[in-house]
């Protein structure tokens, strides 16, 4: 599993924290979206998938 | 009803509501047989109606197009006389509605809405909900779940966001409601307000610049955007009105139509109860199945844009239905059924893309505190009333129910 991010993008809605925060951190100064690990374990690949899914802006990108 | 049809023949939007539950017809018709619909609104002026998931969120989250108010020439929403703060074209906004300088701007705020942040203000939010429900229940049944708690509680959170004082919110809520139920107040009132809003805003910016706190506004006050630029006066006193007025008639309107979702077949409540793990996904289903949703987005088009279901013209003023989209069958497995469980859930209800709401974790939090408190203090919590009779509001922007009547 590969994940990138967009920070561009991203709008800070948290909601990829919310569904796996081993993955995925907010900047404090910002609440913009920074990755934690790019490639987590495997056991970790719904959550990865449902933050991919419910993010507003599509800033999350996973390569199986 | 597409494109090359006589303007006679257009819908008139937004369509009546039906009822807490049932959706208007025309969603699923217009999803199904015209994707691309010509409408009238309510100022007599022409727009494209687009219903599916695929065009509505490519559209929203498109960063040419602004909310139609911004551009000359775009369709207006409002009656005669009836102007909605969508339509106020008179008054430039001090903050900027797009690219860059919009980036800047809202991600001076967002730090304020992250998952951590509200984590440690969900303790706050449970206190006040757990006081209004407190005061309800001393009051006694019946009681109007929507006055008791939807009311009260989203000012008060965006009231301690903000730093205003526990002593103002009362004054707060006035002044947001005027904004936003047009129906209800003459146009003087509403202008009263906005002003009274407005200088209360410009005495309180300069009282935080003065002794700054742990507010949002504070912050603002001292910080600086990314590219090391500092809000002005009439921008924060913009921000500050902003988030009142997005924040409130909003979270409050969903707090009562979720209470009406979950209670109007018991069994969702009685599942929620029996089960409170289900808190989380439920909101989102519950933001997904909204039948009352008001006006939805509009983008007004600079140039065409190809979305999937054709191409739309320079010059469109595009009214976007995230609520028709969140009943996609295409998208939503059973998407006329409320599914407590349904996970990912991916309903647009806060918009997407680049503009999309700012305070949608904090709306989040305030619904399932909401439920928390309740499901806990209330579990026998029943309408009063059967749920055909709650009234829809009659504002045109945010959608609701006038009431929601409980027992318990
Ligand atoms: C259930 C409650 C809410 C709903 C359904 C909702 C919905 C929306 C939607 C659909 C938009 C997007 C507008 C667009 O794309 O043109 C929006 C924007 C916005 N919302 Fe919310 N909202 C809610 C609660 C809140 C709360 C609690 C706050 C903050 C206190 C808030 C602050 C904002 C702001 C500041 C924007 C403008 C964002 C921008 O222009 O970039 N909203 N909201
Ligand atoms: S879910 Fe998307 S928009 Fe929200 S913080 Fe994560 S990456 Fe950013």
């Amino acid at each position: 599993m590969k994940i990138i991010v967009d920070q561009d993008k991203c709008v800070a809605s948290g909601q990829c924290v919310t569904a796996a925060d081993t993955v995925f951190d907010q900047r404090d100064e910002d609440g913009i979206v920074v990755l934690l690990t790019d490639n987590p374990s495997p056991e970790l690949a719904a959550d990865v998938h449902q933050a991919a899914a419910v993010c507003p802006a599509l800033a999350i990108v996973v390569e199986d | 009803m597409t494109q090359s049809e006589p303007i006679e023949r257009a819908l008139d939007y937004p369509m009546p509501p039906i009822d807490a539950i049932e959706p208007p017809p025309e969603w699923a018709e217009l999803r199904q047989q015209c994707p691309v619909a010509h409408v009238r609104l309510p100022s007599g002026d022409q727009a494209t109606l687009l219903t599916r998931y695929g065009d509505v969120r490519q559209l929203i989250a498109d960063p040419r197009f602004g909310r139609t108010a911004e551009e000359e020439g775009g369709a207006r929403i409002g009656a005669e006389g009836a102007s909605t703060i969508f339509d106020r074209r008179d008054e430039p906004s001090p903050i900027p509605q797009s690219g860059a300088g919009h980036q800047r701007w809202r991600r001076m705020l967002t730090k304020w809405f992250t998952a951590k942040r509200m984590a440690a203000l969900r303790p706050r939010i449970e206190a006040m909900a757990s006081q209004l429900v407190d005061e309800m229940v001393a009051h006694g049944a019946p009681a109007d779940l929507k006055a008791g708690l939807g009311y009260p509680l989203p000012v008060w959170v965006i009231c301690d966001l903000l730093g205003v004082p526990d002593s103002d919110r009362d004054r707060f809520a006035y002044w947001s409601d005027t904004f936003l139920s047009l129906s209800r107040y003459q146009q003087a009132e509403i202008d009263a307000a906005q002003a009274e809003l407005t200088a209360y805003m410009a005495g309180h910016v300069e009282a935080k610049r003065l002794a700054p706190g742990e507010d949002l506004l504070s912050d603002l006050i001292t910080g600086a955007d990314a590219a090391g630029a500092k809000l002005g006066t009439e921008a924060l006193v913009a921000t500050g009105k902003g988030l009142l007025i997005a924040g409130h008639e909003t979270t409050t309107n969903m707090i009562g139509k979720m209470m009406a979702m979950l209670l109007s077949d018991r069994s969702a409540w009685e599942q929620l109860v029996a089960d409170p793990a289900l808190i989380r996904t439920a909101v989102e289903e519950i933001l997904r199945y909204d039948a009352n949703p008001g006006f939805g987005l509009t983008r007004y088009l600079t140039e065409d844009v190809e979305l999937p279901s054709g191409v739309l013209p320079a010059g469109t003023t595009a009214v976007c239905s995230m609520a028709a989209a969140n009943r996609d069958d295409g998208v939503f497995a059973d998407a006329e059924s409320l599914d407590l469980t349904r996970s990912p859930n991916v309903h647009i209800t806060f918009g997407a893309g680049p503009k999309s709401c700012v305070g949608q974790s904090l709306a989040r939090t305030e619904l399932q505190v909401v439920l928390e408190v309740l499901v806990r203090r209330l579990p026998g919590l029943a309408l009063a009333v059967p749920s055909a009779r709650l009234r829809p509001v009659e504002g045109l922007l945010v959608g609701g129910l006038q009431e929601v009547p409980v027992v318990w």
